[in-house]
């Protein structure tokens, strides 16, 4: 009989060997897929993870893994801080798109105008969507005891509405001919969130997911307010014996997560995307959820996973277009990388034994 | 220079003979907004992928990519297979206009083609189909086979190309009977076939016995087959697995003429920027078969109207017509242009109802 | 505007229809949550089960078989969700957003061979006399047997739940793993059973979708309606007939919003459309003051180490 038993502290070792096994398992059980579909296994394994990053055209992918990345991480830093104390956010989805809206919705209001000022104001009022939105379920959960995920994930349907009708009234664009969606922003300098560097897929939203990862992890290791976090989230009783102020921290969690999330609705849509459209969101604020995890909450590794999400997304487009991959089978890719990565977490914070069966 | 130069002699003595024959190739690339599986409007545009290959066998390699979203990924995608060689690519949704712009400007020597866009470059042409040829046959065997006078539409958005389609089969449905009622319905998604049912199915309870749909799944189909005296057409593919009745006709998006066209032009150094608009006389726009479910009188005056819409004798948007407050909108005889087409914002005289905006 | 269009009973007997998946796939989560389990996966179990039921019935030429397989595809979904949460103890959250997006990409796969083709029909239930009486008739005896199966396992888990030692077990599991276990009630166990129930609901309730409601197979074709399921069960507050109610209701809301138009009234649709989800939040409020909230080990990791 094999039983799990609970290490007294994580280990080590295991934390960082399994996101390895994790990936080599996938190539394995992925590769066997992509054989049964007639596939050569090994090319396709290759294609997606190799090709992004050295294959031919890899200065080009390069920067696309940073401009795919930026918002998954900016995101998941701040999901992460809430997952740590044991504050569930999972509207982020939400959260991006009214801080899209919010943020677009200045710069609209100032078109043609054009002054410096602009784009600044529109990442406050994009940071800004983002905390309001989020602040709903904070609000509820601190004076009413309500359950935020809950609240959160019903939030993103009422967004997405509101996404779609904002994108069919108030901010279609009147010369667009009556096609839903917005002026395309990247023709509009002041609000453009341009490469700051041509070439290198650095615009500002990428700047601030590396901000994002030294903030987060500074604030974990180093502040009073991340220690009560962490305390909260691995001893909640104790915790309050150190005079953790419960709703102020669940105010601060939700509040920063959606304005990390606005924001990072607010680069996308003044930079890589341009416009408010009906299907401007594209999961990037539930994958975001997969990345904090996948990084073990950790600042660092989230960066990292992010910037696996992104390999794969990158890489699954490649395999589809070389190898005639369907779509449907890279999403099957996806899905197993993340089972495994999930399951063998489990050697992390157990030691599985084999065990003689006792008489209980 | 001189390094690649090497570099290439270093590759031919190497015998890397297939690089050079995949070179001789022309490579097409499509990319499609919904899976090749959604049986409506991905599914065709990769039929018309498929005949291009079935056309040109050896010397042509197809890719696509499917469903990708638009905005950045669109773009990506779009410059990945531009670097990989891609000689033409089709972008075939809308919302992909902008990306298209933007990466042809960074493949001059790399021909695009914009499915339902209105922004052509040097290396962009846009293609679209008039669609509203093919409701104005189904407008009028409408007309004259409702019996309770109440023909059903279901809408996606209110955009041009489906008001476009709404007033060219109302125009022609009134014609063949002068009491018929439009019912609008606006379902407000591309594509969820559970609500499309439902849309079918509250027109037909409010007594529409035609269902016309601007959606691409068969749902509406299957809800008039339960009811049973209602009659539907086929919309963006023939679905004949629902004729002879309840699907009378239907209209067929078929792109491979002007696929086949396109590439052949790139083939021969030929390809310009066009701006296509084709309809019935072309091919873009086909007529599915017209079951014996309706009237043979009925049949021969609706291939009629086909046939004169085909030969250009008659334009389907011809005066006179009133815009739905009464005012004029072309005189007697006088046929709409394509600009006011492209944009169309009102109905024609006599739909009730307005466009929500 | 005309309102008279609008014929009551039809509109009645179209919304149970409209209402279906959601009351099986809901009714399915709804014990998973009793149980203490939030498996986010509704969504992938639905259209797994949607693509397994349409297959099945295509080949066999049984609709009935294909329910079968479509509830038998669904709780193998879950399985992976069990692996994950029961075996490996990894979080529910991330484990559900998972399985959503694994069972999407592989109903896809498993759909390749399917598009464009009719299944096998249904017949309605055809009681004679009953079936055409008015009103009453087709309201509540014109439909499908699988919509009498939905209301029939809402009444089946209402009184489980309600007067069972079954039921009195598997709420004790979700209300405190730890006291449950200390009982010697097997936790993991009870769980694994009611995820595997909801995944067969979530499948039965996909398969309503391809085989009856549309019916047809297209890729992601429940567009989203296992999302619904979840704010479904936390509008009814956890409680099976509240469960019905919503679902007509939420179902309702899309059916009268569209009548509503075909009659001609100017209505703004997103606004309607995001209704359901205020008035869900709205209830979680006001039953922030009630007794029946959440079970409390909703999302909790249980893991046996004293």
């Amino acid at each position: 009989m094999i039983v799990l038993e609970k290490r007294p502290q994580p280990s080590q070792a295991w934390s960082y060997a399994t996101p390895v096994v994790a990936v080599l398992a996938t190539m394995v059980f992925g590769g066997l897929l992509f054989a049964a579909m007639g596939k050569d296994p090994v090319e396709a394994i290759r294609t997606i993870f190799w090709e992004p990053l050295f294959g031919e055209f890899a200065f080009y992918y390069r920067p696309q893994l940073l401009v795919k990345g930026a918002p998954l991480v900016l995101i998941a830093i701040g999901l992460s801080l809430g997952f740590r104390a044991g504050i569930w956010n999972i509207g982020a989805e939400g959260q991006y798109i009214v801080g899209a809206i919010c943020g677009a919705g200045v710069g609209l209001a100032f078109y043609p105008h054009e002054a410096w000022f602009i784009f600044p104001l529109m990442v406050i009022a994009g940071a800004f969507g983002g905390w309001i939105w989020a602040m709903i379920p904070a609000v509820l959960k601190v004076r009413f005891g309500t359950n935020e995920i809950l609240v959160s994930l019903m939030l993103v349907y009422v967004a997405e509405q509101l996404l779609a009708s904002m994108s069919l009234g108030l901010l279609k664009n009147p010369e667009g001919f009556g096609f839903p969606g917005s002026r395309n922003l990247q023709s509009y300098d002041s609000a453009h969130n341009a490469e700051l560097i041509t070439g290198t897929g650095m615009h500002w939203g990428v700047v601030a997911a590396f901000v994002a990862v030294i903030f987060s992890y500074v604030l974990l290791k180093r502040h009073m307010l991340g220690f009560h976090i962490r305390l909260t989230g691995e001893a909640p009783r104790a915790a309050r014996f150190a005079g953790v102020n419960p709703a102020r921290l669940i105010l601060f969690c939700l509040g920063t997560s959606g304005a990390l999330a606005g924001l990072a609705g607010l680069f996308e849509v003044s930079g890589p995307s341009g416009v408010v459209s009906i299907d401007f969101n594209v999961g990037y604020g539930f994958t975001a959820i997969i990345v904090a995890f996948l990084g073990r909450l950790h600042p660092v590794g989230i960066l990292l996973a992010g910037g696996l999400m992104a390999l794969t997304y990158i890489g699954g487009e490649i395999a589809q277009s070389q190898l005639g991959l369907p779509a449907a089978a890279i999403q099957v890719f996806q899905g197993m990388l993340l089972f495994f990565l999930l399951a063998l977490d489990l050697l992390t914070n157990y030691r599985i034994r084999a065990a003689r069966k006792e008489v209980a | 220079m001189k390094f690649t130069s090497l570099l290439a002699t270093a590759a031919m003595a190497l015998g890397l003979a297939t690089a050079a024959a995949a070179e001789d190739k022309t490579k097409v690339g499509f990319i499609y907004v919904g899976p090749v599986g959604d049986g409506g409007w991905t599914y065709e545009h990769d039929k018309g992928r498929q005949a291009v290959e079935a056309e040109f066998g050896d010397k042509v390699e197809t890719v696509y990519v499917e469903s990708v979203p638009e905005g950045p990924d669109a773009e990506r995608v779009m410059t990945q297979m531009a670097l990989e060689g891609a000689d033409l690519i089709f972008t075939t949704s809308f919302g992909y206009m902008d990306a298209t712009i933007n990466v042809a400007k960074k493949f001059p020597d790399v021909k695009f083609e914009h499915a339902t866009g209105y922004k052509t470059a040097p290396n962009v042409s846009v293609y679209s189909a008039r669609f509203y040829e093919g409701r104005a046959v189904q407008g009028h065997i409408a007309g004259k086979m409702t019996k309770s006078n109440i023909i059903g539409y279901i809408g996606s958005y209110p955009i041009p190309e489906v008001i476009r389609g709404i007033n060219s089969a109302f125009i022609h449905a009134k014609k063949a009977n002068p009491d018929v009622q439009f019912k609008i319905v606006w379902a407000y998604t591309w594509f969820d076939p559970a609500k499309e049912a439902d849309a079918a199915k509250v027109l037909i309870e409010q007594g529409a016995d035609v269902i016309l749909q601007h959606t691409d799944s068969t749902a509406p189909q299957a809800a008039a087959q339960k009811a049973g005296n209602v009659i539907t057409f086929g919309q963006a593919s023939d679905m004949s697995e629902y004729a002879p009745l309840p699907r009378v006709s239907s209209i067929i998006d078929n792109w491979a003429p002007y696929y086949i066209a396109r590439t052949k032009a790139v083939m021969d150094g030929t390809w310009e920027t066009v701006n296509t608009w084709h309809g019935i006389k072309e091919g873009m726009v086909e007529i599915g078969e017209i079951s014996d479910a309706v009237p043979a009188e009925v049949k021969a005056e609706a291939l009629a109207l086909k046939d004169a819409i085909a030969s250009g004798e008659y334009h389907p948007f011809t005066g006179p017509l009133n815009k739905q407050d009464g005012t004029p909108w072309l005189a007697e005889g006088e046929v709409a242009d394509d600009g006011t087409l492209a944009g169309m914002n009102f109905y024609v005289e006599g739909i009730e109802g307005e466009i929500p905006q | 505007m005309d309102l008279s269009q609008i014929n009551p009973v039809l509109l009645v007997a179209s919304l149970m229809v409209a209402a279906t998946p959601l009351l099986l796939a809901a009714i399915g989560e709804l014990v998973v949550e009793k149980a203490g389990v939030l498996n986010l996966g509704v969504e992938g179990m639905m259209i797994v089960g949607a693509i397994t039921g349409f297959a099945i019935s295509v080949e066999t030429g049984s609709p009935w078989l294909g329910f079968l397989a479509s509830a038998i595809g669904g709780a193998l979904l879950s399985l992976l969700f069990v692996l994950l949460t029961q075996v490996a103890l990894a979080n529910q959250v991330a484990s559900g957003l998972a399985l959503t997006l694994f069972g999407l990409g592989l109903s896809a796969l498993l759909g390749q061979g399917y598009v464009g083709i009719k299944p096998p029909g249904m017949a309605e239930l055809d009681i004679p006399v009953l079936s055409d009486l008015p009103v009453v008739g087709p309201i509540l005896f014109g439909h499908d047997p699988i919509l009498y199966l939905g209301i029939a396992l809402t009444a089946a888990v209402w009184a489980v739940l309600k007067y069972t030692r079954v039921g009195l077990i598997l709420r004790a599991v979700g209300e405190n793993h730890d006291a449950a276990h200390a009982l010697g009630y097997k936790v993991v166990r009870i769980r694994i059973l009611a995820i595997l129930f909801g995944g067969a609901c979530a499948g039965l309730g996909g398969a309503y979708i391809s085989l009856i409601r549309v019916p047809q197979w297209t890729e992601g074709m429940t567009a989203g309606v296992g999302w619904i399921a979840l704010a479904l069960v936390v509008f009814a507050s956890w409680k099976p007939w509240r469960v019905l109610l919503g679902a007509y209701l939420f179902g309702g809301v899309t059916v009268v919003q569209l009548n509503l138009q075909a009659a001609g009234v100017a209505i703004p649709v997103e606004y309607l459309a995001m209704s359901p989800y205020i008035i869900t939040i709205l209830m979680l409020v006001i039953l922030s003051a009630d007794k029946s909230r959440a079970p409390a080990s909703l999302g909790r990791i249980f893991h046996a180490s004293h």
